[in-house]
């Protein structure tokens, strides 16, 4: 077959953004007395700047795999001797370009676009002379197949990002990387590469680490990258040099196949842990690298390919796209119903009210990220010392692991200081307050910080659970209260809950979306109401499994019973890692503000009552699994109605429908969107559920419980 | 008065520049340059920076000389005579970083318009005799594409006011036809065979493999081209003849005599090279392809500011103690024909001496102003190697707003190299 033949499929797609296949042909410099010949350079250029990346759609293969025929035939007439490819500044090629495999419809046109890819990279594999990828910059996926294509790789000190994400993504790196990485650097690498870094936050290597394990055969500084990777290879055609390649296996070798098996296994073994098998693609993954041992590379190009096409039509990968692109790419860069940035007012010094753990991390955060004065007052000296300490120590941590420089470390120490009085807030553009959870605690520190600070001062509160309108309700200038929501642990976690009462005017609201972006946080404007958007769900979701297990259902089947689902972990553990008072007492708020739709369970109750973290033990059973103690089971009744798993994960998938359409009703958020945003950046779910609203519609809860689905088809499932 | 290279050793551990001082030998290690484009929009170098083209040629004297340690640069001087845009911010400074130097090598600008590569290394030779340097790299950058001849600059009024230079001498093609009209006898004729053995010395340099081995690789990307890599210098039009040169226009004056043929052209390109005290070079187990043997910049009227290599050159053969007729080779540089034609004639050089610009000149490959210089030492370097019969050779350039630069090199290929030699009184032969 030829690229052209695909040109019916690429006819679907008029809107590419098309990455050219521009060529120029050099001539190699001389090796020992001895010039080697002519050697063509395709460069993979699109035509924009470096904001726009690289990608590959159907024309843009098309025109790739056209030019690398003209140049197999230019090899076959002799007239050159090697082939080159290499990207625009800062890119190979960021890989496929995912809104068009997204809104790939039906299974045929995603095999075709399958076939497509490996059409022309075996063009690339076959030209009759060497091939050379020149990875000059970041190489994704389907851009980073291209490398592994070529006979041979150089790669810059300053590529940014080199990967095969597709696991993350919901497909398999299924353009031969899943063949050829296991045989360049060996198997157990290859799993790292292709299940362990997508699945560890998408994790990506550098130049010089895909130069460690063996992805590329030689490393180069950007400065001359181009340069030193065309002299290099006019070497290897000279026969000057032959990559040694230690990390090379030979499949057919009897140890090779002991590793090979092992490294599976291991694979397996990790994407049970990271996600509950609830996605097919890592497996598949592994199922296809499993086969391909014993398989010609053109046997495992087609499993490739019928695997691709299998996956393409999954809603996991469609709300992958929808979650990673339009969400986390997109959305949360520009976020829906913040003010005209224009308003917000610049921020020179903050002040933070309390000097507890949370109070401290907020601290750091501001003097890390927003370079500004930070002053925490409490009670007493004590208290205040060991916040500011506690700062310190932070600091003290980073320099240590070599995060952050010694002057930069002295800097941020001098940024934040304490005091005992909140006379320190006098000049002060915000002030924050983390003080205990108590309403009236909260009106009293605003009412002695406002007689102290300017008028214009904001004033926020990170309140998880109460009411920003009954905290402003007492103030001078009602107007320059927000909320300011933070997840733990504040360091990590990158989302951030503004809070609008009905006061708050667009000035401070615009200020706070600012300092959310210098705090490099994604923020989502939300109404006051409840414990707005995470922890709403979150508790709705934990209320329904505590129901299922105090009605009667076994703990190990109400705390597994959403494994489906694939989240980062199960309720009754989610629940001692935030503190089962902490969790109690925002259910409790959550209860008075929405009635019985937020239980709360007189057992969890029992166990905080009697100082138990947690329903499991600390530790597992006997068998590896954990289990809870007699002594504390008999602290606990229980009811007559056990529920299976399957009902358990229905009466949840219900349940979060019915509170999601109900927070869409109140206006909340903008939209499902702002709810997927929150889920995916403040509790960690995965992309795969699309957040949540696109796996409620799959599974049909939305349109059980709503009548109708979150989000129009296509979005994040098969296009209409 | 006689000179010898100094055998006296300093090591590296003690202070150089102390109470006892010596003045210490300086030798060229080695030299390089990026291939040299047209400048303007087709110009290979068009969208490619200046300051990426210095970098080139830093990196390039690192992998040549591995035996040098980074740190050991003691400085790097860059010259260019537009100082701004991406030749402004300290260029030998910022080259310094972007090229992946040590932080702890400091770095400075220099400008002497086309002497500016040539006087990176006179100053920063001078530093090492005195001891304040070990090792340094010099050189320079134009990119007349991205800095048009003169652009930005706002010359005083008084100039003009006062008479202290006619304006018409900030323009370099002007003061060419200046020079023609004070030497008659270098007719357009002359000038136009002169060029035209320029282009055929270089083509037949280039077919001998002279030019190809102190050039450094420069990879550019084009809007909608892709990447290339730039091996071989642009300017050149190899096959011109006296009639081609004939039948082109003399933009300065109607009826003149100085033409794009018979003058370099609008170029971008740069150079660096490496310098040593002799003693440094010998630690480090360095090369040395040149011993520096004296320099002089001299100063004429700008109006004819072509006749500056002269009086240059007789400084800097008095300063040696040598005289014209102890040069073996020259290396001039070509900013105009006639402006070479008036040097040899003054030392009574034929035009077609084969001691002179053995491999052609900036007519045929090009000026990009400040860099030049290095250019000439390269190849004089070169010719140094392939001629050891050869002793002593001058590399010369005329300067605008009317100065000279001479620069006298020793051949350490020579038998005699090291050993005292016979001096002259006169230090020039006319």
């Amino acid at each position: 077959m030829s690229a052209a033949d695909f040109r019916k499929l690429a006819e679907l797609f008029p809107n590419e953004s098309v990455t050219h296949s521009y060529v120029q042909d050099i001539e190699l410099p001389l090796v020992d007395g001895t010039s080697p010949g002519t050697f063509a350079l395709v460069t993979l250029d699109n035509g924009l700047d470096h904001s726009k990346p690289t990608t590959l759609g159907p024309n843009t293969l098309i025109e790739l795999g056209t030019v690398l025929e003209g140049l197999r035939d230019r090899a076959a007439r002799g007239e050159i001797v090697g082939v080159g490819v290499t990207g625009k500044p800062y890119f190979l090629v960021a890989g496929a370009d995912l809104s068009t495999v997204k809104s790939v419809s039906g299974r045929e046109q995603g095999l075709w676009m399958a076939q497509l890819g490996h059409d022309v990279y075996a063009t690339l594999a076959n030209l009759g002379v060497p091939s050379f990828a020149f990875i000059n910059g970041l190489a994704l996926g389907g851009g980073l197949e291209i490398a592994l294509q070529s006979t041979y790789r150089t790669v810059s000190t300053g590529a940014g990002a080199l990967a095969l994400p597709e696991a993350f993504i919901g497909l398999v790196p299924g353009w031969g990387g899943v063949y050829i990485l296991p045989r360049l650097i060996g198997p157990e690498h290859a799993v790292k590469v292709m299940i362990e870094n997508p699945l560890s936050n998408n994790r990506t290597l550098t130049g010089p680490q895909a130069f460690e394990l063996g992805v590329a055969d030689a490393v180069f500084e950007p400065a001359d990258f181009v340069e030193q990777s065309v002299a290099w290879a006019a070497k290897v055609i000279a026969g000057a040099v032959t990559p040694a390649r230690p990390n090379a296996v030979d499949p057919a070798a009897p140890e090779v196949a002991a590793r090979w098996a092992a490294a599976v296994a291991k694979g397996r073994a990790f994407v049970e842990a990271k996600t509950s098998n609830a996605s097919p693609a890592p497996r598949k993954v592994l199922d296809v690298l499993e086969a391909n041992r014993t398989l010609t590379q053109a046997e495992s190009a087609e499993l490739e390919c019928e695997t691709l096409a299998d996956l393409m039509q999954t809603n996991e990968f469609r709300s992958t796209v929808y979650a990673f692109l339009d969400l986390v790419q997109r959305r949360s860069k520009r976020p829906a119903g913040a003010p005209d940035r224009k308003l917000a007012r610049p921020v020179a010094k903050i002040g933070v009210v309390g000097a507890g753990l949370m109070a401290s991390q907020l601290a750091l955060l501001f003097a890390r990220q927003l370079k500004v004065p930070v002053v925490m007052t409490d009670i007493d000296q004590a208290r205040v010392d060991k916040g500011v300490g506690y700062v310190h120590a932070e600091v003290d941590k980073l320099l240590a692991k070599g995060r952050i420089s010694s002057d930069a470390a002295n800097r941020t120490r001098a940024l934040v200081t304490g005091s005992v009085s909140k006379e320190a807030f006098a000049d002060a553009d915000f002030v924050i307050e983390a003080v205990f959870e108590e309403l009236n605690v909260k009106k009293q520190v605003f009412k002695e910080v406002e007689a102290i600070v300017s008028p214009e001062c904001i004033l926020a509160t990170n309140t998880s659970s109460l009411s920003v309108t009954a905290m402003a309700e007492d103030l001078e200038h009602p107007e320059r209260l927000v909320g300011f929501h933070f997840f733990n642990p504040v360091a990590v976690m990158p989302l951030l809950e503004i809070v609008r009462a009905p006061k708050t005017d667009d000035a401070v609201l615009a200020t706070a979306f600012e300092l959310a972006k210098g705090l490099k946080k994604s923020a989502v404007l939300v109404k006051d109401a409840a414990a707005f958007v995470v922890n709403r769900i979150l508790l709705r979701l934990m209320g329904e499994v505590t129901a299922a297990f105090d009605e009667g259902t076994p703990a190990d089947v109400a705390d597994n019973a959403l494994r489906p689902m694939g989240l980062p972990m199960t309720p009754f553990v989610l629940g001692a890692m935030v503190g089962l008072p902490v969790a109690q007492h925002v259910q409790e708020s959550l209860h008075a503000a929405f009635g019985d739709r937020f239980t709360v369970s007189a057992n969890l109750q029992t166990l905080i009552d009697n100082g138990m973290k947690s329903v499991w033990a600390p530790e597992k059973g006997p068998d590896g699994k954990p289990f809870i103690p007699a002594e504390t089971l008999a602290l606990m009744t229980f009811g007559t109605a056990p529920s299976t798993a399957e009902e358990v994960l229905r009466r949840t998938q219900d349940a979060l429908a019915e509170e999601i359409g109900l927070m869409l009703a109140e206006g909340v958020v903008a939209g499902p969107e702002d709810i997927d945003l929150c889920m995916i950046l403040g509790a960690g779910w995965p992309m795969f559920l699309g957040g949540i609203t696109p796996y409620l519609d799959r599974v049909g809860a939305s349109e059980r419980v709503n009548g109708r689905k979150f989000l129009a088809p296509g979005v994040a499932s098969e296009p209409a | 008065m006689s000179r010898t290279p100094s055998n006296g050793k300093i090591s590296s551990g003690k202070p150089s520049s102390a109470n006892s001082r010596t003045i210490r030998e300086v030798v060229f290690v080695d030299g390089v340059r990026t291939p040299f484009g047209r400048a303007g929009e087709k110009g290979i170098y068009a969208g490619t920076r200046a300051d990426d083209l210095v970098v080139k040629c830093i990196r390039e004297l690192m992998r040549r000389n591995p035996s040098l340690p980074a740190e050991r640069i003691d400085e790097v001087a860059i010259a260019a005579t537009t100082q701004t845009g991406d030749q402004g911010l300290t260029i030998g400074r910022t080259a310094a970083l972007l090229a992946g130097l040590p932080r702890t090598v400091p770095g400075f600008a220099i400008d002497r318009m086309c002497a500016g590569a040539m006087t990176a290394v006179t100053t920063t030779a001078s530093g090492i005799g005195f001891g304040a340097y070990d090792v340094v790299i010099a050189g320079g950058v134009e990119h007349m594409g991205n800095h048009p001849m003169g652009a930005g600059s706002d010359p005083n009024p008084r100039f003009m006011s006062e008479r202290i230079v006619d304006p018409a001498a900030l323009n370099m093609g002007n003061t060419a036809e200046n020079l023609h009209d004070r030497f008659p006898a270098i007719t357009k004729d002359r000038a136009d065979a002169y060029a035209v053995a320029s282009q055929d010395k270089l083509a037949a340099a280039y077919a001998n493999g002279q030019i190809q081995p102190d050039l450094v690789p420069v990879a550019t990307m084009k809007p909608g081209q892709g990447w290339t890599v730039n091996t071989v210098d642009e300017p050149p039009r190899p096959g011109t003849t006296v009639e081609d040169l004939a039948a082109l226009r003399t933009p300065f004056r109607a009826h003149g005599r100085v033409t794009a043929g018979n003058a370099a052209g609008l170029n971008d390109g740069a150079t660096a090279a490496l310098l040593a005290s002799a003693d440094a070079a010998e630690e480090l187990g360095l090369p040395v392809k040149m011993r520096l043997v004296s320099y002089a910049f001299a100063g004429v009227e700008p109006e004819v500011m072509g006749i500056g290599p002269v009086p240059a050159t007789e400084k800097a053969l008095k300063n040696a103690g040598l005289g014209i007729e102890d040069i073996g080779l020259f290396e001039i540089n070509e900013a105009f024909a006639v402006q070479v034609l008036s040097f040899l004639d003054h030392f009574g050089v034929a035009d077609d001496d084969p001691r002179v610009n053995r491999y052609g000149g900036a007519i045929a490959v090009g000026h990009p102003l400040a860099s030049s210089g290095v250019r000439l030492m390269n190849q004089l370097a070169r010719q140094f190697e392939e001629d050891p019969g050869v002793r002593f050779g001058l590399t010369a350039m005329c300067i605008g707003l009317g100065m000279g630069a001479t620069v006298i090199w020793e051949n350490p290929h020579h038998a005699d190299y090291g050993t005292e030699y016979p001096t002259t009184e006169t230090g020039a032969a006319a």
